[in-house]
Parts: C-alpha cells; sequence; structure tokens
C-alpha cells in the first residue's frame, strides 16, 4: 500500500506534537518540583513560609549569632533582615565569603520547632557585592543597603 | 597617549564598519562592482584598527595606567604580568572590546577564504558581519567605552576579581568568544542567503566549515570554564546549571543542531528554511548569552535600572538583529525552495530527530534559565530554579539523541531499510547492554566503594558502549567492499579514501561516548567528606587515607595563603599522592580564595580542598575522590578535534564547479 504524500505529512505532524507534548509535560512537572520560591525571614514569622517544601531565605548573618558544632563542620547561625530573623542550620563548610555581618542566601526547609535547616550556602559575588536575595530581603523590610555597594558590582 | 590612539582608532573601526555594512549591501544591489570591491580591504581595515585599540587597553594594563577607570578598577600592580594581558576582557566594557576584535578577525577571515564565493555573496556577508560590528561598536563607544579616563589617577588599582586571577582567565572568554562570534558568520551567511535568494548545496557547503570552526572553539571555550569551574570554585562541581553556563549551552545546543542540518543542506538540499532558521537562532542566542552574562541582570534585574542606556541600548539591539532576521526569513522564506524528499526512515529523518531534540533541549534550558528573571522583572516574586530541574528535563530529552548516533551515520540517505539496519547494529546492542550490566558487577568485584550502582548508571553506560560500538561498526563498514573477503591492505587504501570529514565526525561521537562515560561514572561512583582536622588527623575516604601533615604561611605576589599539606596513601599503605590545597586571601580587596589542590588520573582524581579555619591548626577540609571525571573534558576535546578534522576536507576548499555556479545563476534569475 503506498502512503499519500499528504498522509504521510500529517503523521510526521502529529508525531511532532506527541513529542513537543511529552516535552512540555515533563518540562512543567520538572519545574514545578524543583523550583524554590524566595522568602524573607519576616515572611516566615508571618508563617509565609510552605512547610513542606524547599525555599529560600536571605538577609544579613546577625553578628555574633554565628556557633560552629564541634562535632561537625558546620553550625548555626541567624539570617536577619533587620526586623526578623530566623535560626538556620547547616552541615557542611560554609562558603568563602560567608562573614557575620554579611549578606547570605540559604537554600532549605523549615524544621518542626520555626528553624530552617539549610542544605545549601550561598554567600557569592566578591566583598562589596551583596546577593541579590539578600539585599531584596533588607530592602523589604524597610533596611536597603546603601546603593554605592550595589552599583558597584561586577 | 596610547589610550587616546585606542580610542581613536575604536572610532575609525565604527566608520569603517559603517562603510563595509553599507557600501557592499548597495553594491550588491545594483550590481556595482566598484561598491562590492569596498568590502574586502574595509574588513581587513577594520581588523587593524581594532587590533591597534585592544593592543592599546593591553598595554594600558601591562604598565598600570591607573588614569583609565576600566584599569583602576580591574587591574593592580602586584597582579603578576599574564594575568594583567587577561584582565583587559576581564570585565564588561573590555570583554565587549574582545568581541569585536573577535568579529573583526573573523569578517577579516571571510574576505580572505572566501575567493571561491560569488562576488555578490561575498559582499553581502561582508555587509552583514559589516553591520553587527557597527551595532557592538556603538555600545562600546556610547555606554561602555574601555577606555574612559578617571580624574584624578587612582594610585593603585583596585585588583581583578580573584576568582578569575588564573591561567584559566587567559584562555576560556577568548575561547567562547571566538565561538560565540564565529556564529555571526553562519548567521551572516544565512542572512545574505535570504536577501540573495541563492539557497543550494553550494551555500551549505560554504557555510559549512565557518560553522563547525565556531561550534568547535565553543565546544572548547565551554569545557574550559567547566575544567576551570571544577578546580577553582573549591568544591568539585564541574557543571552547575548557572545561568551564566546555561548562557553558554543554549547557542551550542543550537550550533549542534546547525551543522548536523547543514550536513543535510549540503548533501541532499533538503531542510534549506529550518538550517536558515538555526543559523538566526544560533546566532541570536550567542548574543543574548552574551548581554545576559554581560550585562549584570542575572545577578539583579535591577542592575539594569543602574544603568538605563545599557539596557535598553541591548534590548534595541536585541530586537533589531533577532526581530529583523526574522521578519527577512518570513519574507524570503518562500524563495528557499523545498528540498528532496525522504522516507520515515532514512539518514535525514534521524537527523531531523536529533535536531528536533537538540532545539527541544535548549528551549527546555530556556525556561529554566529566563523563567525566574521574566518573573522577577514582573515583580511575581523571586524564584531559583535547581540544577534537578535541569537534569530531570535535559537527560530524557537527550537519551533518544546519544541512541540516534549509532544508527544515523549508518542509514542511507533518502531511504533506508529497517532489517539490514537492525542485523548491522544488533551486536553492538546485545555487546552494549552486556557491558553496560557487567561493569557496575565487576566495579564491585574489584572493590569499588561508593553510592555504588544505581539503574541510571548501567543506563549511561549502555547509552556510551552503544554509542562506541556504532562508531565501530560504521568505521568497520566503510573498510569493506561488500562480496569481497576482508583483507587488511584493501581496508587500509578504503581507509585512505575516506575523507576526513568522516574521521573528524567518528571522533566527535566518540567524544560523546566519552562524555557520557564520565558523567556517568562520576556521578555513580564519586565520594566525598566534609570534615574537622587538625594537623595529624587521618581522614579516611573509601580505599584512601588523607593524612593532614602540616600547615604553612606563603606569601605570593597579590596575596597571603595558608598552605595544607596531605599525604595521600591507597589501602596497602602506599602512597599515592603529596597533595597542597591553600586558602588564599588576596590584599588588595581582602578577598579569600580556595584553591584545591588535585591529583590527576585518567581513571580517577583524588581532591583536596580547604574550607575555613576552625581555630588553632583544626580545618574544615573537603576530600574528594572522582572516578573517570577527566573522561568529561578529553570527550569535549574529542568532540572538538573531530570538528577541526571535518574542516580539513579537501571539498571546503575545492572552487566551485561550472555546475554548481550554472545552478547559482539560475537559482538567483
Amino acid at each position: 500500500m503506498t502512503i499519500k504524500p499528504r498522509h504521510r505529512r500529517f503523521a510526521w505532524v502529529a508525531a511532532g506534537l506527541v513529542a513537543l507534548g511529552i516535552a512540555a509535560a515533563l518540562v512543567l512537572n520538572a519545574l514545578g518540583s524543583n523550583m524554590s520560591w524566595f522568602i524573607t525571614p519576616t515572611e516566615v514569622a508571618e508563617g509565609k513560609a510552605p512547610a513542606e517544601r524547599n525555599f529560600r531565605i536571605g538577609g544579613l548573618v546577625e553578628p555574633g549569632s554565628l556557633q560552629r558544632a564541634d562535632d561537625r563542620v558546620g553550625g548555626t547561625f541567624r539570617v536577619t533582615d533587620g526586623n526578623n530573623a530566623i535560626l538556620v542550620s547547616y552541615t557542611g563548610i560554609l562558603p568563602d565569603l560567608f562573614k557575620e555581618g554579611r549578606g547570605v542566601v540559604a537554600q532549605g526547609r523549615l524544621t518542626g520547632n520555626g528553624g530552617f535547616d539549610a542544605t545549601e550556602v550561598l554567600a557569592k559575588h566578591d566583598e562589596n557585592y551583596m546577593p541579590p536575595e539578600a539585599a531584596e530581603a533588607l530592602e523589604r523590610a524597610g533596611h536597603p543597603v546603601n546603593a554605592g555597594a550595589q552599583a558597584k558590582q561586577q | 597617549m596610547i589610550i587616546e590612539i585606542g580610542h581613536f582608532a575604536l572610532t575609525i573601526a565604527l566608520v569603517l564598519g559603517l562603510l563595509l555594512g553599507i557600501l557592499p549591501m548597495v553594491g550588491a544591489h545594483r550590481r556595482d562592482v566598484r561598491l562590492m570591491a569596498v568590502a574586502q580591504p574595509a574588513a581587513v581595515a577594520q581588523f587593524g584598527a581594532i587590533t591597534i585599540a585592544f593592543a592599546a587597553l593591553i598595554a594600558g594594563f601591562v604598565g598600570n595606567d591607573f588614569s583609565v577607570l576600566l584599569i583602576a578598577n580591574h587591574s593592580n600592580t602586584d597582579l603578576p604580568l599574564d594575568l594583567r594581558v587577561a584582565a583587559s576582557w576581564g570585565s564588561h566594557e573590555g570583554s565587549m572590546l574582545l568581541w569585536s576584535l573577535m568579529l573583526s578577525a573573523w569578517t577579516c577571515a571571510v574576505a580572505a577564504f572566501s575567493r571561491s564565493l560569488s562576488t555578490v555573496l561575498r559582499a553581502r556577508v561582508l555587509g552583514v558581519l559589516g553591520l553587527i560590528s557597527v551595532g557592538f561598536l556603538l555600545f562600546l563607544l556610547f555606554t561602555s567605552n574601555p577606555f574612559e579616563r578617571l580624574l584624578p589617577a587612582a594610585a593603585q588599582g583596585r585588583d581583578l576579581n580573584p576568582l578569575l586571577q588564573d591561567p584559566g582567565m587567559v584562555f576560556h572568554p577568548p575561547l567562547l568568544y571566538m565561538g560565540y562570534v564565529g556564529l555571526s558568520v553562519a548567521f551572516a551567511f544565512a542572512v545574505a542567503g535570504l536577501i540573495g535568494g541563492g539557497f543550494d548545496a553550494a551555500w551549505a557547503r560554504w557555510a559549512r566549515p565557518w560553522t563547525t570552526v565556531a561550534w568547535a572553539f565553543l565546544t572548547l571555550g565551554i569545557a574550559l570554564g567547566s575544567f576551570w569551574a571544577y578546580y577553582e570554585l573549591g568544591w568539585g562541581g564541574w557543571w552547575f546549571w548557572d545561568p551564566v553556563e546555561n548562557a553558554s549551552f543554549m547557542p551550542w545546543l543550537v550550533a549542534t543542531a546547525l551543522i548536523h542540518s547543514l550536513a543535510v543542506a549540503e548533501k541532499r538540499g533538503a531542510f534549506r528554511s529550518w538550517t536558515v532558521l538555526l543559523a538566526i537562532l544560533g546566532f541570536s542566542l550567542s548574543l543574548m548569552g552574551t548581554f545576559l552574562v554581560r550585562s549584570g541582570v542575572l545577578t539583579s534585574v535591577h542592575a539594569f535600572a543602574t544603568d538605563p542606556a545599557r539596557g535598553v541600548f541591548i534590548l534595541a539591539f536585541l530586537v533589531l538583529v533577532i526581530g529583523g532576521s526574522l521578519i527577512l526569513f518570513a519574507w524570503r522564506a518562500p524563495t528557499i525552495g523545498a528540498g528532496n524528499s525522504f522516507s520515515a526512515i532514512s539518514r535525514e529523518s534521524m537527523l531531523l530527530a536529533n535536531n528536533i531534540l537538540l532545539v527541544v533541549a535548549m528551549a527546555a534550558v530556556m525556561l529554566g534559565t529566563l523563567y525566574p528573571l521574566v518573573l522577577d522583572t514582573l515583580g511575581l516574586g523571586k524564584i531559583s530554579v535547581g540544577p534537578p530541574y535541569f537534569d530531570a528535563v535535559f537527560v530524557p530529552v537527550m537519551a533518544p539523541a546519544l541512541f540516534l548516533i549509532a544508527v544515523g551515520p549508518l542509514a542511507r540517505w533518502k531511504r533506508t531499510e529497517l532489517p539490514p539496519l537492525v542485523s548491522r547494529l544488533r551486536w553492538a546492542f546485545a555487546i552494549s547492554v552486556i557491558s553496560a550490566l557487567l561493569a557496575p558487577v565487576a566495579a564491585v568485584a574489584a572493590g569499588v566503594d561508593g553510592p555504588a550502582w544505581r539503574p541510571l548508571t548501567s543506563v549511561g553506560l549502555a547509552f556510551g558502549f552503544w554509542i562506541s560500538a556504532g562508531v565501530v561498526v560504521a568505521i568497520l563498514d566503510s573498510l569493506r567492499t561488500p562480496g569481497r573477503p576482508f583483507s587488511i591492505a584493501h581496508a587500509a587504501s578504503r581507509a585512505r579514501m575516506q575523507p576526513p570529514s568522516v574521521w573528524g565526525m567518528h571522533l566527535a561521537h566518540l567524544g560523546v561516548a566519552a562524555f557520557v562515560f564520565g558523567v556517568t561514572l562520576v556521578n555513580s561512583y564519586e565520594i566525598g567528606v566534609e570534615a574537622r582536622a587538625e594537623v595529624g588527623d587521618t581522614i579516611s575516604l573509601g580505599d584512601y587515607e588523607f593524612r593532614f601533615t602540616g600547615l604553612d604561611h606563603i606569601v605570593g605576589p597579590n596575596y597571603d595563603s595558608d598552605r595544607g599539606h596531605f599525604e595521600v596513601r591507597d589501602s596497602s599503605g602506599a602512597l599515592v599522592a603529596l597533595l597542597h590545597p591553600e586558602k588564599r586571601v588576596y590584599r588588595a580587596s581582602g578577598q579569600p580564595m580556595t584553591e584545591a589542590a588535585i591529583d590527576r588520573s585518567l581513571v580517577r582524581d583524588i581532591y583536596v580542598s580547604m574550607g575555613e579555619p576552625l581555630g588553632g591548626t583544626v580545618w574544615a577540609i573537603r576530600a574528594h575522590v572522582k572516578p573517570f571525571v577527566n573522561w568529561i573534558w578529553i570527550g569535549c576535546l574529542m568532540m572538538a578535534g573531530g570538528g577541526f578534522l571535518a574542516v580539513a576536507d579537501k571539498r571546503y576548499r575545492r572552487r566551485v564547479t561550472q555546475r554548481e555556479a550554472r545552478a547559482v545563476a539560475a537559482a538567483r534569475a
């Protein structure tokens, strides 16, 4: 049996659409389960943080709050946006630019007792520059970092 | 003075770009040979002018001229000479100048090596490249002038970001930009073809080597970036799905699709519209990538607001290039003409599938990269899309493409019967499945530790073996004449008859196999630990013991460093390696940097880096054993090598045959 060109083209288009549909489903599913929202310490205090999902918090490492564990690497510290703070615990080596009083972003989820269990701690960029999410948290809480430090990046 | 010469040369380059972009285009339209003849000298002169500008900037960096704002911000008298040279492209302005230099170098190369092109097509290709250069030079001169003065001059520079103070900085950006910018040549060929309406096998044969070289450079640039991140970021990852990486990976995916579709366009005349579209898309993505990375929009969408002129210029340029070329495409696409038909199982259909998969993969990467930016810009909240998204999407989309690598080269053009294809590949299939299942068993028997086998381990290995076996079958097939007994002498003579482009393809495909092996094995069998350790302590990891034997302090040219000493021994107690990781603090900026120490080999890397000091001689130490990790970059080198080998093919240097010239003339009439 010979297939008409028109039918063949239809088959190609249909196969393409099915493939695209599968790809789209795959993409949207993966996107839905792997994106994390950024939430400020104040929003966490207001109970706006999801209980069962990973999310990111950002702000400044509260001066004097870092307590290193003595049996493992890592420890606990408080992340503040100037109005509210949240206790973060992390097991692992803290990044080079992690310092008290400096900007930080942490990815993880809430623990039962209102603390935050971080799986990843970021303090990237250079000395003068604040991680954008940390800057955003301070800004939303009404304590913007000075604009000069922001403009100087790159 | 030198700086002013550089600034002046850049202005001259802009004028030359305008001449190059306008006169030959008008000439091509009016068939005026004198106007078209401007193209070649203008291209060469522009390259000369930008080279002078770039040399002036480098001279400023080498001579520590801190009366130049860019140099004061990105260099320092203590910075070693090679890094002072590299620092000239370590900033937004400098990298844009490097972009322009590369573009004019490619333009010059096209002018020099395009004697076989028709005068009209050559004038148009060079004209399009000239117009692109005008965009970049305007951007440089009006919004990102590298020669801006700082008055009064600074006494000392602020130093280059320590992350960039590495030999990787000397090679990575130029290689990457060679690739990015090289895609502009394919784009120029596509646009020139759209204007003139002559898409045929000869057009594809002209565009092909340029695209392949650009792709090979892009491959090298990305691989070097990954290799650099692996040892410089201090925690042993080699790919992070970071927006900056994705910005270079998206054009790579499209360029990979493009070199395959150009093959069809050359051999079979099919896929022509699609090829033109890919050429436009590839260059658009490389433009977008450059701007995403260099404009600061990724670190914060608000960075745009700090310099609205740049943001508006960038958007306008992107809209002009992408929109303009797409409108041209929509208008002229009907003139491109359909190619020869092919059946559902043929080399064309498999290359079509390869193209669709690569473009879908690119779209998925793009969604994950841009979605957070779009949400943020619209004020809908801040999100981040993590590596698991990209892994979950990219791997399943690319799996069928990996499968087809083994099949495609064996399939015939136009129409292939399935049964002979299956019978030629059944042994390859059996061998790859059996090896994929046995290899992990052998690993366990050999006492390999780690998170060990997962189903994906065998799937990955199966793809690696399958691609390799497919390449072997294809090579053996090509060395044999059907109906003749196999003899070494005959095979050798057949091997000599194979053009370099075929060997290039096989080498690149084997590179993909090596890459797949590397990724699979390092993901499945790597082990690592982060621990507190004091001088004298031993950290054990798998079969290895890491003994922290001492600490000392060293003074570098522009940094101070705490250096650890580690002895790595295997289970029998034999010394495997002495490693000296460092924690540096750069004096000018006070910024700390982790310098990992790595003992490399083909089968495993042993990796130690120092985290943070925890008081006394106690440090947080990170140690990894990474099996086969170097195969990832060796695979990339093989892919790029395959690309360069393919370009060595003589047929790209042959002049147009009369028959083809007549076909071109007929198409244009």
